[in-house]
């Protein structure tokens, strides 16, 4: 995977998989610093320590845990070239948090990608799930938060074409207020 | 600057669908389903939906719903989408892009007939 926010897509699909009917997604740009932190937090089933250390091992896990499959152990690996760290916080019950960071402008650091679409995508094709999007470049802050779209909307489907309108426009209007022009 | 929907946007959002909504046909709500395990999205399945998606947008397509699902054991086929009207079978097909998701949406999903040179058994 090329983009960031395609490993994003892929660890929010984990917290689907895990029954979740919650996951935030924090993207946090922190320039003065240089760093790139993304955090998601789900309330999925979760899992044991020992399960959470073993999924980041690729040996492990290929084969025989079916539900987490190399993507974790390859974010871990892209993150630890940059100068960076990948936790996973798991409690059986409560839920999982994965914390990614980067060095922001480190040279290897993967680019962002479509942020928006990976948003969006989940947003409208989970209408089950509640989906909490924070995006934060330095003291700015975008939040979206789909729980009273997704309840006023219940009961028609997110793909009609004046709702995904909707959904794609305040997504993309929000993030792209702050997002710095230059990525690095 | 927390952009939080508004009630009234959203209510103004439920009436413009209905409106638009189609009555609903005999064949019934059009299903379209995207692999999105990580096999899929490092196939370009990411890409294939959102073609699906502008495709919606652009050309005003009521009454398809689209949603995903995870790995489904076919990784090497990816990306892979499924299509359902109605009370029908569910069809797959394998290896698709933007491309051919266009000609899946139109000949199958519009046109209700199967694309068989894509389509594939699990």
């Amino acid at each position: 995977m090329k983009e960031l926010s395609l490993h994003i897509l892929d660890i929010a699909e984990n917290s689907i998989s895990a029954s979740s009917s919650q996951i935030t997604i924090a993207v946090l740009e922190d320039i003065v610093n240089d760093r790139l932190r993304i955090c998601i937090t789900d309330n999925g089933k979760g899992m044991s320590t020992e399960m959470a250390q073993k999924i980041m091992d690729p040996f492990v896990t290929s084969r025989t845990t079916r539900k987490v499959g190399l993507g974790i152990p390859l974010l871990k690996a892209a993150a630890e070239m940059c100068d960076g760290f990948l936790t996973i916080e798991s409690q059986p019950g409560i839920g999982t948090k994965v914390t990614v960071e980067f060095q922001r402008s480190h040279i290897d650091r993967m680019p962002m990608g479509d942020l928006t679409t990976t948003i969006l995508q989940l947003v409208v094709s989970n209408p089950q799930i509640n989906f909490i999007f924070i995006y934060s470049v330095n003291e700015l802050e975008y939040i979206f938060d789909d729980n009273l779209l997704k309840q006023e909307l219940y009961d028609l489907s997110l793909t009609e074409p004046s709702i995904l309108n909707y959904i794609k426009d305040q997504i993309e209007t929000g993030y792209h207020e702050i997002h710095p022009e230059v990525e690095y | 600057m927390p952009t939080i929907n508004s009630l009234d946007d959203l209510k103004r959002i439920r009436e413009e669908a209905l409106r638009k909504r189609e009555v609903k046909s005999a064949s019934g709500q059009k299903q379209i389903i995207v692999g999105m395990g990580t096999c899929g999205i490092a196939a370009g399945a990411r890409d294939t939906m959102k073609a699906i998606l502008d495709q919606i947008q652009t050309e005003g397509l009521t009454g398809i719903s689209v949603t995903q699902t995870g790995c489904v054991g076919l990784c090497e086929m990816e990306p892979i989408i499924q299509v359902k009207i109605g009370d029908g079978e569910k069809v797959t097909y394998g290896k698709i892009d933007s491309e051919k998701a266009a000609k899946i949406i139109r000949d199958h999903v519009i046109g209700g007939v199967v694309v068989k040179e894509y389509s594939i058994t699990l």
